[in-house]
């Protein structure tokens, strides 16, 4: 796009550094709209990530148009005004200009004044907590390097809620609230195509709203991820949004609230018996005969008035239902899960060495150099609860 | 200026002393910004006390006591610089020590207390509170302390007869550090002894 | 070590007059070099992450070394390169664009270089010593303060440190010797606007650095004390304030010297003055103002609410006003003149052309709701590349193909630097401007890798060969810029036909600067000793000045001095070998903070070299000679 000059090369023509410039440019914005994936910000499914990027739009078309502008003034100058070989005279030696100053310190404020207004009105609007009963309201808890979800208004019978990890299932055209803290370092729960990130920060609440047009396929849900730089894993710290028929929602949170049957036979007995080792970590809620038994640690944390589950693991209850584990980083099938049983930092890079349970500070999933037959086993339980 | 031969920097015969006060009030500037930016982050814990003391465990009577200690040395610290104007050795080397004494003195007092205060449970990891307490006090008791050895130094060169104007221990500079260090304990006790939230 | 006068003025020679030299312009050299090193450090770091991210699932890097390699990269460039060529810059041409001998505290200026070394190798070490930092340079806390059985952390807080505390040293030298020790004649509004612009940056870092310091001591507390500033009852966000109090008045600090330097290359190669000079000085003054205001825009996602992100989202968009501002300035230099494309142009312009990109996007991020998506995402990557190194390095290197015959009385090879521009501009739009694609398309920052189906593998791949084209134009550079030291075209006092002072004295200057401090008159007041105005204002060639120095005007001042120039009035400050113990006296201590509790006698070590370097420092005469006792 610059066209330097040699004495003894002819003039380049005017024309040509601006046909290039504006051939390159619309390529570029041609191939920006390639490559738009399931995570893109551009392609908006639901209200508030359109209202940002209606904004976007309007900012960036004003920005194009300063930036041909600007462009096109500097390249007609070094053009108009490159020294030719034939021409000794000296130019005037002007100093400046006042006018000129003044008109363009204050076009570009006017400019920018312009944007200003949907600027701040967009703020307020994505900002503002959803309120009323309709709100499905759900409590985010942030790990190093998995995401917990409590949705606290749904609950069994006994008055357990419904605690799932990773995968995030909200029904269409709903506000959803999520009432966000970490337990550990700050992380950010970021769904592009839903809507702006929100960070999640220890000692802090902080909520974000997501509001889906529109049921995902169940082989496509909406990918997100942390957004904030926690650590060894934080790129493996992803999660999904399912989004649901509100028929479909009723009957998942139905499915979900419902305790993981204790299997009695088989493999799956076999790997219930090595589930011991997990308990001391994971979390299930399972039925068998002496009646219901909450397994694992229970942990809570309280901030800000509000009182967050805060487990040491994800809670296992249906992950045989879960479309990935490792933190939506997964696919959840028997290779992969033997692979990890048989040693997770093979899959997703932890640091179990430093885990200091009492502390509450956990970096991941040891190795428990687990039998096949253990791994086997623990995979035909944990495939039967789904 | 005096009949001495004029002090030479690197330009030809210029008086160092507008360079030497520039730096130092732009040393102190950025001194400002530095205190200041301990002084907010206690604002911000003043009532993160956790389980541990807060305020209450403050002996104002006490600290008010040594805070005029220091304000009194800022005013032997201005005698020292008029006496050094004057070519006046001697009264220049009284005064630097009755300097270095009233400052010793205040930091013994805040040493006292410190260990008063850890008796009563308050230390650097008790809490927020504990921990921006002692930062900025202790910032603070260490600026105090380098300028007792810089005035120390300037009492024994003087004594050594080594004390010219042209000397980067310029009793002025000093004078100006010392008088800084003097301002920030007043923020320093007003905010955090005096204006309990 | 007494030196007689005479033997002070001769150009010294040997390692040992490099380790005690306190010659403003040796240590901008010193400077200079060691960024440019450190350059291919940083760029090495760079090209390892983009192996890394060229594929899906990329597996040429396991997730600890990316984390710290990303960490280093950042810090390098940042602390250890940008900053350093900057005050390489300053070093050398402050004195002599104000006419003056050296700076106010010459071996001041020589502690700040060795400190600025020292911690360098400090932090460098820490690769080979258990662990490079791996939190980012932005540290944030909790995660900063989270492992301490690693001390790679500590590294990062007593490495920026100690760095932070050379550059406020440098800081204050620039500041005293551009208020006090300016030539007769040369007011404020006739400092060339690089010398301006280095004013701005010192005063920024005067008031930013301090802030910084105040979050690395806490970082460093809470990591080895037990304290609470940002973890158990503290707040993670104190740290982030804190931290970006520093860091946004920090990117002004790395691109106005560049800014600066296009200042100066625009009228010398448009034949015309600066457009608009007090508006561009105004304008820089502003930029530093306005940028200790706008912060907390890098924490629109963490929780300021709505009021605040609003105030801080209209303060940014205008800072967009000042600066564009230079940029119409700078076009409006070109415009009536003789553009003249010499490489230090070339370089000048192609800073105009992708600084205006870098600050589009600049505004683009300042729409708060827009950021909520740009943020953490490699939209922001692409912005901070545009500005640094379109804008910043673009720059730099500018000042290196202009100054180049100043330091070494030679040209920077023609060819050569061709093939470095072209290569540099292909391979730097080629691996940035993708960025801004990848970003809105999802791909988050510091992440070692992604997954498939997500759409980012063309991009990442297309900014892979252009980081390898960048690191190719480079090669080229350093080439150009070790051969044409013997074999370059020669270039005398004043090859470009220039218009601030250092073009009136020979290439490479004495070191002494000026025979004589010139009485000055005018912005531009060596153009102006060489060219008149007719009467349509355009510049005429006056015939009396030779070989390009200027013409001996002494003037008799009030108190009869009028022979300047002569040895016996010429007292240069002496070398000194105290800065370097002191600075490394404070490596040493530095390094026993790192590994306390063991490290303690270290640093207590430490403590006492550095106290017999400043001790013997403060007790040297500045310049030995019969006037001191």
């Amino acid at each position: 796009m610059n066209h330097a000059h040699n004495e003894n090369e002819p003039a380049p023509s005017r024309r040509r550094p601006l046909m290039i410039g504006l051939v390159g440019l619309l390529a570029l914005m041609a191939a920006g709209c390639s490559g738009a994936g399931p995570q893109t910000a551009l392609n908006p499914e639901g209200p508030i990530g359109r209202t940002i990027d209606d904004l976007w739009e309007l900012v960036f078309i004003l920005a194009t148009i300063v930036f041909v502008i600007v462009q096109v003034a500097l390249f007609y100058t070094i053009v108009r005004y490159r020294a030719r070989k034939d021409d000794d005279g000296e130019p005037v030696q002007v100093h400046g200009n006042t006018r000129l100053e003044i008109t363009w310190t204050i076009i570009p404020v006017v400019i920018l004044a312009a944007i200003a207004y949907p600027t701040v009105k967009g703020i307020f609007d994505v900002r503002a907590i959803p309120q009323g009963e309709d709100v499905l309201q759900v409590q985010v808890t942030g790990h190093q390097w998995w995401w917990e979800f409590e949705y606290v208004d749904l609950e069994d019978e006994t008055g357990r809620t419904l605690v799932t990890a990773n995968e995030l299932y909200i029904p269409e055209d709903t506000e959803v609230n999520l009432t966000m803290t970490s337990a550990d370092v700050i992380h950010s729960f970021w769904v592009p195509v839903l809507a702006g990130k929100r960070d999640v920060v220890p000692n802090r609440v902080s909520n974000l709203t997501l509001i889906a047009d529109d049921p995902t396929p169940p082989d496509a849900p909406h990918p997100g991820q942390c957004a904030e730089y926690c650590g060894l894993a934080h790129a493996d710290m992803r999660f999904k949004v399912h989004v649901r028929s509100q028929v479909d929602f009723d009957a998942w949170v139905e499915d979900q609230l419902a305790p993981a049957q204790l299997p009695t036979e088989g493999a799956a007995a076999a790997g219930y018996a090595a589930f011991g080792t997990c308990v001391a970590c994971h979390n299930a809620t399972v039925s068998g005969p002496d009646g219901i038994e909450d397994i694992g640690p229970v942990r809570t944390i309280e901030v800000d008035g509000v009182t967050f589950t805060s487990s040491l693991a994800p809670d296992l209850t249906h992950f045989g239902g879960r479309a990935t584990f490792g933190s939506g980083t997964f696919e959840n099938n028997r290779e992969h899960l033997a692979q990890w049983l048989a040693n997770p930092a093979d899959l997703k890079p932890m640091r179990p060495e430093l885990n200091d349970i009492e502390a509450g500070r956990i970096l991941g999933m040891p190795n428990f150099n687990l039998s096949d037959d253990d791994i086997n086993n623990l995979i035909a339980l944990l495939e039967g609860w789904d | 200026m005096t009949s001495q031969t004029a002090p030479v920097e690197a330009q030809e015969h210029h008086d160092v002393r507008p360079i030497r006060k520039a730096a130092m009030w732009v040393f102190l500037g950025s001194e400002a910004m530095f205190f200041g930016s301990m002084i907010a982050t206690f604002l911000l814990y003043r009532n993160n006390t956790a389980d541990g003391p807060g305020s209450e465990i403050f002996d104002i009577p006490f600290t008010s006591a040594s805070s005029f200690v220091l304000l009194m040395s800022s005013l032997t610290m201005v005698l020292a610089h008029n006496a050094f104007e004057k070519r006046d050795g001697r009264g220049t080397r009284i005064w630097l020590a009755a300097t270095a004494l009233l400052g010793i003195t205040f930091l013994a007092g805040q040493i006292y207390e410190f260990t008063e205060f850890v008796d009563k449970g308050l230390t650097l990891s008790t809490s927020s509170f504990g921990s921006s307490f002692y930062m900025l006090t202790g910032f603070h008791g260490a600026h105090v302390a380098i300028g007792i050895v810089m005035l120390l130094a300037m009492f024994f060169l003087s004594l050594e007869g080594r004390l010219h104007e042209e000397r980067g221990l310029n009793v002025e500079l000093v004078g100006l550090y010392w008088h800084f260090v003097d301002i920030v304990w007043i923020v320093i006790f007003t905010v955090v002894y005096l204006l309990q939230a | 070590m007494v030196l007689d006068t005479n033997k002070d003025l001769a150009e010294p020679k040997g390692i040992w007059s490099w380790i005690t030299t306190v010659d403003h312009k040796r240590i901008g050299l010193m400077y200079g070099v060691t960024a440019l090193v450190a350059f291919f450090v940083a760029g090495l770091e760079a090209l390892l992450i983009r192996l890394q991210l060229t594929t899906a699932n990329g597996t040429v890097l396991s997730a600890d070394a990316y984390n710290q390699l990303f960490t280093m990269h950042g810090l390098t460039m940042l602390l250890v390169v940008v900053m350093p060529v900057g005050a390489a810059f300053m070093n050398y041409f402050i004195p002599l664009h104000i006419g003056a001998r050296d700076v106010a505290f010459p071996r001041a200026n020589a502690f700040s270089y060795w400190l600025f070394l020292f911690s360098t190798i400090m932090l460098l070490s820490s690769f080979v010593l258990g662990g490079a930092p791996d939190g980012g340079w932005f540290g944030y806390a909790p995660l900063s303060t989270q492992l301490d059985e690693f001390v790679r952390m500590d590294y990062y807080a007593i490495g920026a440190q100690l760095l932070g505390i050379a550059s406020i040293m440098a800081s204050a030298n620039f500041i005293a010797t551009v208020f006090t020790m300016r030539a007769p004649g040369m007011t404020l509004m006739r400092v060339p606007v690089f010398t301006w612009m280095a004013v701005v940056v010192s005063f920024l870092l005067i008031f930013s650095l301090p802030i910084f310091g105040v979050g690395l001591f806490q970082m460093f507390f809470d990591r080895n004390f037990g304290t609470q500033f940002f973890g158990g009852g503290g707040d993670p966000l104190l740290w982030q304030h804190l931290f970006w109090l520093f860091g946004h008045p920090e990117v002004y600090v790395l691109i106005l010297p560049a800014m600066g330097i296009v200042s100066e290359v625009f009228p010398t190669f448009s034949r015309k003055p600066l457009f608009g000079y007090p508006f561009v000085v105004f304008s820089g003054i502003a930029i530093g103002f306005m940028g200790f205001g706008v912060w907390a825009h890098h924490m629109y996602t963490a929780g300021l609410g709505p009021v605040a992100e609003a105030g801080f989202g209209i303060a940014t968009m205008m800072i967009a006003v000042p600066t564009g501002v230079k940029i119409f300035n700078w076009i409006g230099t070109m415009w009536g003149g003789k553009v003249r494309f010499e490489l230090p142009m070339m370089f000048a312009i192609g800073f105009v052309s992708l600084f205006v990109i870098g600050g589009l996007s600049g505004v683009l991020h300042s729409v708060v709701p827009s950021d909520y998506q740009q943020h953490d995402s490699y939209f922001v990557v692409a912005h901070f590349h545009y500005v640094l190194f379109g804008g910043g390095v673009f720059g730099y290197v500018a000042g290196a193909y202009y100054w180049y015959p100043k330091w070494t009385g030679r040209f920077l090879d023609e060819k050569l630097g061709r093939w470095h521009f072209w290569l540099m501009l292909l391979g730097f739009n080629l691996t940035f401007a993708p960025m801004h694609i990848l970003g809105l398309n999802g791909m988050a920052r510091r992440t070692y890798r992604y997954p498939e189906g997500l759409g980012w593998e063309f991009w990442n791949q297309v900014a892979t060969v252009g980081s390898f084209l960048i690191g190719i134009s480079f090669l080229f550079f350093a080439w150009n810029l070790i051969r044409s030291r013997k074999n370059g075209r020669v270039a005398g006092n004043d090859p470009w036909d220039g218009r601030t002072l250092e073009w009136s004295i020979p290439s490479p200057p004495p070191v002494h600067n000026f025979d004589e401090i010139p009485v000055v008159e005018h912005v531009d007041d060596f153009w102006h000793r060489k060219y008149a105005t007719d009467e349509d204002g355009r510049a005429v060639r006056m015939p009396d000045v030779t070989g390009g120095t200027l013409a001996a005007e002494t003037t008799t001042g009030d108190d009869g001095e009028a022979n300047r120039g002569s040895p016996e009035d010429m007292h240069m400050p002496s070398p000194s070998y105290y800065p370097i113990v002191a600075a490394f006296g404070v490596m040493v201590t530095g390094y026993g903070l790192i590994y306390i509790p063991v490290g303690w006698v270290a640093a207590g070590v430490g403590l006492l070299i550095t106290l017999w370097g400043f001790f013997g420092w403060s007790l040297e005469p500045v310049t030995r000679d019969a006037h001191h006792d």
